[in-house]
């Protein structure tokens, strides 16, 4: 008989990082293999299972960053160092750091969609001599709504960082304006070659991707990484199907000339 | 082999292998129709063969055996998780040829498709088939056009004859069984439709452009969302994680994944409040393409198997086949506005 995938093991909350008043980091005991953009069925008490990306991924740990969104996560947000979660995962095909190694590199993410991505962006920050040169364009509502703000500093000292609001004051830290409204104004030295990720809502996605083109880098060179309701994770439950792929199974990673033909 | 057994032989044969099987087959339930004073013919567990209704077509298919409606995965207290008990016993089902080439379509998602689903591969590895000959299509029925109206994969086969019942036996351990009975040997065919009064085509050139054309637009109104079609349907395979907790003791509780229905509201919902596909007619789309499209360029055959049920549960009169013979001219529609 083959492994039940359906039944969770315990992992222990190392420590909780608050980001914002409904976004918070979870540290997660995780010994396996895992790479950045795949995800973990989390459960919920008193509700079920949700997807949750890991967004980082550190000797032991898995960082999954949770957003408080309604009824449903709202007892997660119960729980604190030393108590424990029930885990299935990790699922999808994440992003390999290998596609981006030794090339100009441009990550735009939006909300949440900085999530997936962070654990590529830290792994060259932290290994800036494996590229050329990086830009990190992110994009949150309000000032009030920035994640993973601790590491912006950080990675500010080795690549070029566009934090950027939707709305209201500039200031020396961030920017306003979509997140769109930066890609026509990075200086890429390599358009050809340069290599792209890029992570948020369907729409930021839709038009980053066609700034990306306009500033004339390769189809063949985005990457896109898609978010459904995955309820199984393992191919089954129909839920995350777009097309003839399962986002489950196939993604969420996608590149764009594989990704642009799934039409919900 | 083939034999021809009586009546009277057929249910001591049943009373047997009732011992160790649950017998399933469609059967009339009295009025447990849709509408007043109306039958449903539907799976459900049979003690003799006579319960069998062999002339009318199953309102919902027999996936329930395989994939119950609300399954329990595991239940759990605060820290430990405890695996649901498969059924102690076995299962026996009478079907016809279309559902028999939906197993296929089942095992293809449950067995293969990324991991095994443990749960489905528990029950599946202990269900026999027997195939229900088919000596006219129904109605509704395009078994014919999807390639689904023969089938040799059955444990056994039964037809209805004259002096009682005709069976073809592959299985060893049912010929065992039946050979304690046999009036004679014969050679034994199930008998299956070479044609149907409901015709589809699928034209040849269908690609995703499909979803641009007008004719999803007609659903939008006409389609009410209520997911019967995905209920009724031997081939949807859908469903959604829920957790229960019990009222008199909060920390415990079970996980359960009951059937769900890309036509029904929610089924797209990711956290945040974002959905997709919001219009009906894009659902009907997204179902249509699954049944012809889709599920064929990643498994190399269709998903349909022309059963026509869903046309036949419709509360809104929407006709699926009507819809794939819709796509050639929607096709056509696309290609001249490219």
């Amino acid at each position: 008989m083959n492994k039940n995938e359906y039944i969770p093991f315990l992992s222990e909350i190392v420590e909780v990082i608050k980001h914002t008043e409904i976004e918070y980091t979870f540290r997660m005991a995780y010994d396996g293999e895992v790479k950045p953009g795949q995800f973990f069925e989390v459960s919920f008490p008193k509700y079920g299972e949700a997807p949750i990306s890991v967004s980082g991924i550190e000797n032991g740990c898995v960082d999954l960053t949770i957003r408080r969104v309604g009824k449903v996560t709202n007892e997660v947000f119960e729980k604190y160092v030393g108590d424990k979660l029930f885990l299935r995962g990790p699922y999808g095909n994440g992003f390999d750091v290998d596609d981006y190694k030794g090339k100009e590199i441009v990550v735009v993410a939006g909300g949440t969609g900085v999530s997936p991505v962070r654990g590529v962006v830290d792994y060259f920050a932290k290994n800036a001599s494996s590229r050329k040169d990086m830009s990190f364009i992110a994009g949150f509502k309000s000032k009030e709504d920035i994640l993973f703000e601790k590491d912006f500093e950080f990675w500010r000292e080795s690549m070029n960082v566009v934090l950027t609001l939707d709305a209201g004051e500039e200031t020396k830290e961030h920017k306003i304006g979509l997140v769109t409204k930066y890609i026509p104004q990075l200086k890429l030295k390599e358009v050809k070659e340069a290599v792209a990720i890029v992570v948020g809502p369907p729409a930021m996605m839709h038009f980053s991707v066609l700034a990306l083109l306009e500033l004339g880098l390769q189809e063949d060179n985005i990457w896109i990484s898609q978010e459904r309701k995955m309820c199984c994770g393992i191919g089954k439950c129909g839920h995350c199907k777009i097309g003839n792929q399962y986002v489950c199974l196939d993604g969420p990673v996608f590149r764009y000339t594989q990704g642009k033909h799934l039409v919900d | 082999m083939g034999y021809e057994l009586s009546k009277e032989q057929m249910n001591e044969i049943l009373s047997q292998l009732k011992e160790d099987y649950l017998i399933y087959a469609p059967k009339c339930f009295q009025d447990g129709g849709r509408f007043s004073d109306t039958d449903c013919i539907r799976y459900g567990e049979i003690n003799k063969i006579e319960e069998i209704v062999f002339d009318k077509k199953a309102e919902y298919s027999f996936k329930e055996v395989l994939l119950p409606i609300s399954q329990t995965l595991f239940y759990f207290t605060e820290d430990s998780v405890k695996e649901a008990d498969a059924p102690k016993q076995g299962a026996i089902v009478f079907l016809r040829s279309c559902d028999l080439h939906s197993v296929k379509r089942l095992d293809e998602i449950y067995l293969r498709n990324g991991f095994s689903d443990y749960y489905y591969q528990r029950l599946r590895e202990r269900v026999v088939f027997v195939l229900m000959g088919c000596q006219t299509a129904f109605d509704s029925c395009f078994c014919v056009d999807m390639g689904t109206n023969q089938s040799n994969e059955y444990d056994m086969s039964i037809d209805r004859s004259e002096n009682g019942y005709q069976l073809d036996c592959k299985s060893n351990q049912l010929e065992k069984l039946l050979s304690q009975y046999a009036t004679n040997n014969l050679s034994v065919t199930p008998a299956y439709v070479t044609e149907t009064k409901t015709r589809v085509n699928i034209p040849s050139n269908l690609s995703y452009q499909i979803g641009n054309s007008n004719m999803w637009r007609e659903y939008d109104t006409r389609c009410i969302n209520c997911g019967r079609c995905n209920f009724v349907c031997p081939t949807c395979t859908c469903f959604t994680m829920q957790d229960i907790f019990y009222t008199d003791n909060e920390k415990a509780g079970e996980r359960r994944r009951v059937w769900a229905s890309c036509m029904v509201d929610g089924y797209t919902d990711v956290a945040g409040g974002a959905s997709y596909r919001q219009k009906n007619g894009d659902r009907m789309r997204f179902k249509v393409l699954h049944k012809v499209l889709d599920y064929k360029e990643r498994n190399g055959y269709h998903m349909c198997v022309g059963c026509g049920r869903c046309d036949d549960i419709c509360p809104e009169y929407i006709s699926f086949s009507h819809c794939i013979n819709k796509l050639e001219n929607g096709m056509k529609e696309v290609m001249e506005h490219e």
